[in-house]
């Protein structure tokens, strides 16, 4: 008889925790070191993450590659005015943005989940399309013109900088460490076999409708909080920076070369974009056709980005979510999900 | 009110040409080519070259774009798709969606934000029309679209029931393995499925050209009406999406009729409905309903 044991953590994921927590904590003493500009990048970098994680969790887990995301990152934002429009602080609207994002989701899984690839894909687009035309109309937005964040003036630039980039690290942590729970639950068990096969899951009792609309609904939650913050960000509201699908082609590039079904991989596809964004973002339509030949290469020669070729190298799981059988040999079995 | 209908009819005819290749690509390899516009814009640019650049005049503009989108549809399928429908079920849509994106920019790169129209090409044929009885004008040209979009699926139709080519793809579309083991080529089948694709999309890029004028970025609404054209006339033949064509022009008229900017808003309410219709789910669940309630 052997003696085994099981376990999740290992060296790699301690170190990879360890990683995380100490950026978190660099970036939250910006404001201090850097100053309003570096905040501001800061935000945009953790807006990259939350769209890749979110947008991964959903193509990568549930099998559902949506064009329209940016239905509930404008809407967000489009909330975000209103709210604070109405009188509510700027940054409690944020907050409330997210919550109706959630409920949004919510009500849109109903019907949309049970659509299959394509339809799936081009029907959100469709709703975010409708929306986009929805917004234009309200009289405050005036059309294509856009709006500010007004009552952020209340607030001196430095103490808003701050504030915004704070937001943003909770929401990123909240977030991730959500997805991260939901993985490691039995949910979590459920949606991998989805990832793998999803005939397979259906035939041994997995629930798909149900667990992909979960997942459905954190990631439309998840993207509202980006584009609310990405609002409490920049300040200004025009429908077509929110609403355009050139926030497809970002989530499509960075889950597809960090790696589509893997956390990590959309985190280093995320850092990776932004790195690009910085430094190539000033080329314009040039930077998008490059964008987009890196994706479509990727998808074609790559399939599984840069975390699949790392991930398997590392010793454990950087971001556990599987289980190690030892046995008492010393030798390791991994079993996912 | 009659005259409405009758434009809606004429509309519909061009989203039907439009919507056909697309259709057609996604039966036949179970392939949404998100790259549809943009590959449309792409000829229409094409046409444009030809026609304005080169003096080519449209008549022989249009078959000449139509082997060159052939021959790039063959390749798109060699070069992309071949490899993406071998993989995972997203792929397909992943690469054709990165492939829109490029194309989009590209073309904005290369021509400019500059709106382009083909209607200097035939003269007076643009606004043309012709009186029905009744005291209604309709447009020349719309019941040419109209005509072409009847004449394009009529000609798949017979290519697909009656060719040993279009027996040959209904094979490779039911069942690829077992077409492979009966000797077909499915490869070189699917290449030529997509070519036609293509160039049926110089036909909806003459249609957009001439009623209109396109800009770089126009790929995405054409999609958009393609596939709402699809999704309303419902799976099947290439019929149905004409009926779905019509069925959305309708619905856009009906929405500019209620708000001066719910043109597109109602072709998109439209498409939700027929989401929600085709959910047999949705349907069980509200047949439940009644029963419980009939019980009660």
């Amino acid at each position: 008889m052997t003696d085994l044991t099981i376990t999740r953590s290992s060296t790699t994921s301690r170190i990879t925790l360890g990683l995380l927590v100490a950026a978190g904590l660099a970036l939250a003493a910006l404001p201090w070191i850097n100053g309003v500009g570096g905040s501001g990048r800061a935000v945009a970098l953790l807006v990259y993450v939350l769209l890749a994680v979110m947008w991964n969790a959903l193509a990568g887990f549930a099998g559902l590659v949506s064009i329209g995301q940016t239905l509930f990152f404008g809407v967000a934002a489009y909330a975000t005015i209103r709210l604070s429009d109405a009188g509510i602080d700027p940054f409690l609207a944020t907050i409330l943005a997210t919550l109706i994002g959630a409920l949004l989701g919510y009500v849109t899984s109903l019907f949309m989940v049970s659509l299959s690839g394509g339809e799936f894909a081009i029907g959100m687009w469709v709703l975010s399309a409708l929306a986009h035309l929805c917004v234009n109309l309200d009289p405050l937005i005036q059309g294509e013109t856009g709006t500010s964040l007004i009552a952020l003036n209340a607030y001196d630039v430095e103490t808003r900088a701050a504030l915004t980039l704070w937001l943003a690290l909770a929401f990123t942590a909240v977030f991730m460490a959500a997805l991260i729970l939901l993985l490691r639950s039995s949910t979590g068990a459920a949606i991998t076999a989805i990832r793998d096969d999803e005939i397979a899951a259906r035939s041994v009792g997995v629930d798909v409708l149900r667990t992909k609309r979960i997942v459905f609904v954190l990631a439309a939650t998840g993207t509202a909080a980006a584009g609310a913050l990405w609002l409490t960000s920049n300040t200004s509201f025009q429908p077509k920076a929110f609403f355009g699908v050139h926030w497809t082609a970002y989530m499509l590039f960075m889950v597809l070369v960090g790696g589509l079904g893997r956390i990590e991989g959309a985190l280093i596809g995320a850092v990776l974009f932004f790195v690009i964004e910085t430094l190539f973002g000033a080329y314009g339509a040039w930077y998008l056709v490059g964008l987009g030949a890196v994706a479509v290469l990727f998808a074609l020669v790559l399939p599984n980005g840069l975390w699949g070729w790392i991930g398997p190298r590392l010793p454990g799981e950087a971001i556990p979510t599987g289980y190690f059988v030892h046995k008492k040999e010393g030798r390791t079995q991994h079993v996912d999900g | 009110m009659s005259a409405q209908i009758i434009n809606a009819v004429l509309l519909g005819g061009y989203y039907a040409v439009l919507a056909t290749g697309l259709a057609f690509m996604f039966s036949v390899m179970n392939i949404i080519n998100l790259a549809h516009g943009s590959l449309i814009i792409l000829s229409a640019y094409g046409l444009y070259i030809a026609g304005h650049m080169l003096g080519i005049p449209l008549a022989l503009a249009v078959p000449l774009v139509c082997a060159v989108m052939f021959g790039l549809g063959c390749l798109l399928y060699r070069g992309v798709l071949a490899r993406a429908s071998a993989g995972s079920e997203l792929l397909p849509l992943l690469a054709t969606f990165g492939l829109a994106i490029i194309l989009d920019n590209l073309l904005f790169q290369v021509f400019g934000a500059d709106t382009l129209s083909l209607a200097p090409l035939v003269g007076d044929l643009s606004w043309a029309s012709v009186e029905l009885p009744g005291d209604i004008w309709v447009g020349q040209l719309s019941v040419y679209i109209l005509i072409a979009a009847v004449a394009v699926i009529g000609v798949l139709e017979v290519i697909l029931r009656r060719t040993a080519l279009g027996h040959r793809i209904q094979a490779v579309s039911q069942d690829r393995a077992t077409a492979a083991l009966l000797g077909i080529d499915t490869g070189r089948t699917a290449a030529i499925a997509t070519g036609l694709a293509l160039a049926v999309g110089v036909i909806a890029a003459a249609a957009l050209g001439l009623r209109s004028a396109w800009g770089p970025y126009a790929g995405a609404a054409q999609l958009l009406f393609a596939f709402e054209a699809i999704v309303i006339g419902g799976a099947g033949s290439l019929w149905r999406v004409l009926a779905g064509a019509m069925l959305l022009a309708f619905a856009q008229s009906a929405g500019a009729a209620v708000h001066p900017q719910g043109f597109l808003i109602g072709g998109h309410l439209a498409f939700l409905v027929a989401v929600f219709w085709r959910l047999q789910a949705w349907r069980d669940r509200l047949s439940a309903l009644g029963s419980a309630r009939t019980a009660a």
